[in-house]
């Protein structure tokens, strides 16, 4: 014990000189290490060796009450009770104080955050905004090879959230997209948000040997031939897509919003466009 | 000497007296066992002291900052203000590093003994009236040191941590009816609202702990008043208390314990690097990275939702997404049922008594059998959490591991229940029982001048059940 302790003394002393010397992590945590581990394992053998190893058997002492205690302390109850209720209006009064009172309180709440409104029906895509990449430039229909991709976002809005795509280029000829789709995706640039329908992570994968965006957080994969139904994981809902044209100087550009509200599903998401 | 004048002090004005001679003289049963909620309490002064120097750096705001500091490959990054302040506590901050990290490895300490002790006081119906309330208050503890174990590593702004909070807040806006308004008041607006960090720095310095402290306060008040239960032993009732006193033997002791647990997180948060936030990056809400990882405490919820198949129930123009179903509606259940335990329980004992006196698991096979499959459902879908890791590792495809873990998180809960109350039955009928003690051999001089062996159960009981009064 007396070693242990000496120990945790100079650990001590070391730490402090290492302090002044500018710290260094491993040491840090080794020198506490011995000074704590030093005194604790001299309290463990102190209490083990050097005091006598009484164990004592008592009685754990009365619990419940006993039957008088109870009744007087019910009694004590109802005695002051039967004063309040001689003024029953008095007392609904005041429960109806306290209700008010709670009612006001509850109300603030409401300042924690703006309306939901229609912020999760819409993105920052208009008709006709160019899609450009992160650093801001426009994205031509010609720029991808076929197998591939880039992200994109609302010219103006580099960084928006919700506003942000994924462009894949792929061979118009195998291209399936639902009804009414046939023209949103020139040159075969077809674009789809990049938030998962699952639980919004951005969907950064392409597996162009498969066709399919795959999520990295629960693996969703989504078929980008075909309209990026979800194929595999959790995901429910096929990301929604942009539907893209190109202006005259051979930019993508957004023919109107995304097709559904991107990201994860809410209660209310059928309200949506 | 000082102190006894200190209690004169004191009982001129408190008469404290009788109190402080009934807690130095106070009964401490002494089990392993009983030692992990001690290790849970310790974690937590440690968290409070490495929690306060560090809140001293740390800067809950989410406004971009240029980085020109001493960790060269992010030089001149753009990142959040929080991000580059936890950065400034690992690379400038002297001693910082080593008590972030300290901070960490507590943490993970402290639920893994939350966890413990609640499958302690469990498996060994220690809930069981007078108890109940204790073990209330125990399971609100753990979902307490959980969710501030959750915002506490939300908190660097890295880009795991942001991952987490985006999947935080596509559960909550997947709850049913309020869920739309419950993520925007939650979060400050929709994801990812500015707020949010000053909002989980809030909840991670003050009120989590503030509720911690208070119910741990309470949950220690409780045990103090009841008394610690015993495991049943020789002689000893159910009215009576067996073990060391406070004064000095127990207190020594577990001084000893606090003092260790500190070395042993000094050491780990010295040497064994943890949540390295440079490697990852700063979050920028775009990107995502594989290989996304939790702390171990929330791998089940991660793992639930990778592994539960993509439904919806969209009806009447409503829908409820796929993510409460995992994220939310079965760790309710699984606290739900945690929390009203003693009541289940009852329900089917009609069981009464006053309990101070603990069972062992395999002498009720079917609670045994209950809690084994519990652990076991949990157990794989924290498993699955890292199936990615898991997959790449074995060399199969993410799709197969996911299909095999999906089986076995309903195959394997079913085939420990059957097992565990199998076995219990066997283990609580056979003769290895620790509550029957080795047999007791006589040996009798015989008035011929041989000898006479006899031989019985020790403490004179032939069967469990009459040991257990049953």
């Amino acid at each position: 014990m007396m070693l242990l302790l000496s120990l945790s003394i100079l650990a001590g002393i070391g730490l402090l000189v290492l302090y002044a010397l500018g710290g260094q992590v491993q040491l840090e945590g080794i020198l506490l290490f011995i000074v704590l581990t030093g005194i604790g394992f001299a309290f463990i053998l102190w209490s083990k060796y050097l005091i006598p190893p009484e164990i004592v058997t008592e009685d754990r002492g009365e619990r419940p009450s006993p039957e008088e205690e109870r009744i007087a302390a019910e009694q004590a109850y109802v005695e002051g009770e039967s004063q309040l209720t001689r003024r029953s209006v008095l007392v609904r009064m005041m429960l109806g104080a306290f209700g008010a009172l709670g009612l006001a309180a509850i109300f603030p709440i409401r300042s924690l955050g703006p309306s939901p409104g229609r912020s999760l029906f819409q993105t920052a895509w208009r008709a006709g905004l160019r899609a450009v990449d992160e650093s801001g430039t426009p994205v031509r229909a010609s720029d991808l090879a076929v197998g591939g991709v880039v992200t994109v976002f609302p010219e103006g809005h580099v960084g928006s959230t919700d506003s942000v795509a994924i462009v894949v280029r792929v061979d118009p000829a195998e291209l399936r997209l639902p009804d009414g789709r046939d023209q949103d995706a020139p040159f075969g640039n077809v674009c789809y948000s990049k938030l998962c329908t699952h639980a919004g992570c951005p969907v950064g994968l392409y597996l162009a040997q498969y066709h399919q965006l795959q999520c990295p957080c629960h693996f969703s994969a989504f078929a980008v031939l075909e309209g990026a139904v979800p194929v595999f994981g959790p995901a429910a809902r096929p990301l929604p897509q942009l539907p893209l044209t190109v202006d005259q100087e051979g930019y993508l550009v957004a023919k109107s919003d995304f097709t559904a509200p991107v990201g994860p599903g809410f209660w209310n998401r059928g309200d949506g466009p | 000497m000082i102190v006894p004048r200190l209690l004169d002090w004191f009982d001129e004005r408190l008469g404290a007296a009788s109190f402080a001679k009934k807690s130095l003289r106070k009964v401490f049963p002494d089990h392993w066992s009983f030692m992990l909620g001690e290790v849970a309490m310790y974690s937590f002064i440690i968290l409070v002291v490495t929690g306060t120097f560090l809140s001293f750096f740390y800067v809950p705001d989410v406004r971009p900052v240029v980085y020109h500091g001493p960790y060269k490959p992010l030089d001149g990054q753009t990142m959040s203000a929080a991000y580059a302040s936890v950065l400034r506590i690992s690379f400038q901050v002297r001693a910082g590093l080593v008590f972030r990290q300290i901070h960490h490895w507590a943490a993970l300490v402290m639920t893994g003994a939350v966890v413990f002790h609640a499958i302690r006081v469990f498996f060994t119906g220690a809930f069981r009236k007078p108890r109940e309330i204790n073990w209330v208050l125990g399971v609100m503890l753990l979902l307490l040191t959980i969710g501030i174990g959750f915002a506490g590593y939300s908190l660097p702004d890295d880009l795991l941590s942001g991952t987490g909070l985006r999947i935080g807040y596509s559960i909550a806006l997947s709850t049913p009816f309020v869920g739309t308004w419950l993520a925007f008041l939650l979060f400050g607006g929709e994801y990812p609202a500015p707020d949010i960090l000053n909002r989980l720095f809030v909840l991670h310095v003050f009120i989590l702990p503030a509720l911690i402290a208070g119910v741990m306060g309470a949950h220690l008040a409780i045990i103090w008043r009841q008394k610690h239960t015993n495991f049943p032993a020789r002689g000893l009732t159910n009215d009576q208390i067996r073990g060391p006193r406070l004064w000095p033997r127990y207190a020594l002791a577990s001084m000893g314990l606090f003092f260790v647990l500190a070395g042993v997180l000094a050491l780990l948060g010295g040497t064994a690097q943890i949540n390295p936030i440079w490697i990852y990056g700063p979050y920028h809400p775009i990107t995502a990275s594989g290989a996304s990882q939790p702390d171990w405490y929330m791998g089940f919820t991660e793992g639930a939702v990778r592994l539960f198949p993509g439904w919806e129930i969209r009806a009447f123009g409503h829908e409820i997404p796929e993510p409460f179903f995992p994220g939310a509606l079965m760790p309710g259940i699984v606290f739900g049922g945690m929390l009203f335990w003693p009541w289940i329980e009852r329900f089917f004992t009609k069981d009464t008594m006053q309990h101070n006196l603990l069972q062992h698991p395999r002498d009720v096979p079917w609670r045994t059998a209950v809690g084994a499959a519990t652990i076991t459902f949990l157990g794989v879908l924290t498993i699955a959490g890292a199936s990615d890791v898991l997959a790449s590792s074995v060399d199969i495809s993410v799709e197969t591991m996911t299909a095999i873990l999906r089986w076995l998180a309903i195959l394997l809960p079913a085939v420990a229940l059957f097992v565990t109350y199998y076995l219990c039955r066997e283990l609580h009928m056979n003769d290895l029982h620790p509550i029957k003690e080795s047999k007791v051999t006589t040996v009798r001089r015989s008035a011929t001048g041989g000898f006479d062996t006899t031989e019985k159960e020790g403490g004179g009981f032939e069967s469990v059940e009459e040991r257990l009064g049953l």
